[in-house]
């Protein structure tokens, strides 16, 4: 059976009915076809499977414990309550610490936002080396770095701390977004250097012969002109360094928990009595961030799994 | 395959220091500076820790690595351990499960979506928004939804089929299923994503070649277009298995290892033994066995890749 056949054939039966019912107009043919209802009817099903998830979280946050007991996780609350979410927030117990989600919040913040600066700072100037100045065995390094990211972070988490605990940095912040920075080197300077080795030449050519230097060039010329690319290495780079579990969980301590450590930890508790609706609503808050940057970035995010993943 | 013309883009940067002559290592030395911490990862913690890992793994270390060689002992040890058994025998489950079906499926979405269909934006905003998810959210909403005494299995058994049994993540014999339930949620969006860019690399002409010869869709998806592709399913491929590897979030979310040590894998063994068990050696020997598999999976590919091309 061919797929062409069925929607000829399907498109002069539904042509001659739909000729009356059917009111706009750009596309007269197979609006209701076998193929069309096989295909858009295999589409919807996938997108509720794909959304359930989200549905139950959100819904199940809002109920209270009882109504959880006795209900269905499908069926939308009865009454709607915002309790769990403030609990969640403000004063869910990790441990001995009551101060709710907020605190991983807080510590996910402190080291996103100098780990997402630091990391592209150093990968872009690495990119930038890497296409147009480059000097021996640059290029050994960048393989290195490249065949890097596929060793598994276990063989280097020990290595590490060791490092760490030389510099005084193990358990802090800073140690950690030293440790995002490392990892996120491999793929950040991919992406760079494919970037800037796809602009043209003459560019570079031309700021030569006026004089500019390693760093003129690179602050004058290449950024301005490469904002879309940063655009989508922060975008790649806040969703992976928030999301991160097992860098956070070895290099810091429980006051410096990142939100995911400490949402394991509420959740996962052995303690207490199992609260539900606090629990999703706590894996909610801690998903909210990347998901609002997806949101927010649409295309963007694509392009940089797309260039991040095919290129590598 | 445009930005190879790199070695041109030197020569202007060479000329000018050969009628400056200076020193050697100082030509281009702003370049080199500023690629210290380039040099540093890949010297002293991707080489440098990858051997250090492996050299200690061969030593009795306990609570501190110390240079005590033993042999081979931490593998022999390894292999005779029942939880290190358990654990790779789920990660060649889930693994396969993984590439199997988020092969299929995402090609599947990918094929689907490319039909010049209406929503594709919104379809594909919601089939790839839970690869923007943590494993450790993910995990814990799917805790959540195979709960037996709430989740799925409460409410189908509420609608009447009383009989019905659906606690994957409570039933060590098939745990490891569960998670990979989770798992696919997860990440089918991104070779969706990948793959979809596969497709729109097609050129269209073969579209219409294909149609003008009478050839049926599937058969041209099966026979041209996946032929076409391949590179694009290697890359996925290498992509999948790469994160197959290092699962760990999922688990240590969804069951941490449990019921019993049902779902351990390689990576939290790892973690348990270098951070809870204080037994160095044994953390070190399983990770340098990681190691391993990942060399045993890329070395082929990139040797199909580079070696080919030189």
């Amino acid at each position: 059976m061919s797929m062409a056949d069925i929607t000829a054939q399907a498109s002069t039966a539904a042509g001659a009915r739909q000729g009356i019912t059917d009111p706009y107009g750009p596309k007269p043919r197979r609006v209701i076809s076998r193929r069309n209802v096989f295909l858009y009817g295999t589409l919807f099903v996938m997108a509720v499977y794909y959304l359930l998830p989200l549905y139950v979280m959100v819904v199940t946050s809002l109920k209270g414990m009882p109504e959880i007991r006795l209900g269905n996780i499908f069926s939308p609350p009865l009454e709607i309550t915002f309790e769990p979410w403030v609990k969640a927030w403000s004063t869910a117990c990790t441990g001995l610490n009551c101060d709710g989600l907020s605190r991983g919040f807080w510590n996910s913040v402190r080291i996103t936002v100098p780990s997402v600066l630091l990391s592209i700072a150093i990968a872009s100037v690495n990119g930038y080396a890497l296409a147009n100045w480059r000097f021996k065995g640059a290029d050994t390094f960048f393989i290195i770095l490249i065949v890097g990211a596929f060793i598994p972070y276990q063989v280097m988490i020990y290595p590490i701390v060791i490092i760490l605990r030389e510099i005084g940095l193990y358990g802090s912040l800073s140690g950690l977004v030293i440790v995002h920075s490392i990892f996120g080197m491999p793929i950040l300077t991919l992406l760079f250097r494919n970037y800037f080795s796809s602009m043209p030449e003459e560019l570079f050519r031309a700021a030569r012969v006026d004089g500019a230097g390693f760093w003129g060039i690179f602050l004058r010329i290449m950024l301005p002109m490469s904002l879309p690319i940063f655009v989508v290495a922060i975008i790649l780079q806040v969703t992976g360094i928030w999301n991160d579990f097992l860098f956070g969980v070895v290099y810091t301590r429980p006051d410096t928990y990142p939100m995911t450590v400490q949402l394991n930890n509420i959740v996962n508790s052995v303690q207490g009595v199992k609260e539900y609706n606090v629990n999703m609503a706590a894996t909610i808050l801690t998903g909210l961030v990347p998901l609002i940057v997806y949101f927010i970035s649409g295309k963007l995010f694509v392009r940089g799994i797309a260039a991040g993943a095919v290129k590598g | 395959m445009q930005g190879r013309e790199c070695t041109a883009l030197t020569q202007p940067a060479d000329e000018m220091s050969k009628s400056e002559r200076p020193n050697l290592l100082f030509r281009n030395l702003n370049a080199k500076v500023a690629s210290i911490p380039m040099i540093l990862t890949a010297m002293v913690v991707f080489v440098g820790g990858t051997v250090w890992t492996v050299l200690y793994s061969f030593t009795n270390s306990k609570l501190l690595p110390r240079l005590n060689f033993v042999g081979l002992d931490q593998y022999y040890r390894l292999w005779a351990t029942p939880r290190w058994l358990i654990s790779i025998e789920n990660l060649l489950i889930y693994g396969a499960i993984s590439l199997v079906f988020s092969l299929v499926i995402g090609f599947l979405l990918a094929a689907l979506l490319d039909q010049k269909i209406r929503f594709e934006d919104t379809l594909r905003t919601i089939f790839l928004y839970p690869f923007a998810l943590s494993f450790i959210v993910t995990g814990l909403v799917w805790q959540w939804l195979l709960n037996p005494d709430f989740g799925i299995q409460h409410v189908v058994r509420d609608l009447g089929w009383t009989s019905f049994s659906f606690d994957p993540l409570y039933n060590s014999s098939i745990v490891i299923y569960g998670i990979s339930i989770a798992a696919l949620w997860q990440g089918t969006g991104l070779i969706m994503c990948l793959m979809l860019a596969g497709l729109r690399g097609i050129d269209e002409d073969i579209w219409k070649a294909a149609r003008v010869d009478g050839i049926p869709m599937w058969k041209t998806y099966l026979f041209i277009v996946i032929p076409m592709m391949r590179p694009v399913f290697i890359t996925t491929l290498v992509i999948i298995a790469a994160g197959i590897v290092k699962v760990y979030d999922l688990v240590v979310a969804q069951t941490s290892g449990g019921p019993g040590i049902a779902s351990e894998v390689p990576a939290k063994y790892v973690y348990d033994y270098m951070f809870f068990a204080q037994n160095l050696g044994q953390g070190f020997a399983a990770s340098t066995m990681m190691l391993l598999s990942v060399v045993i999976v890329i070395v082929p590919w990139a040797y199909l890749e580079f070696g080919r091309r030189k």
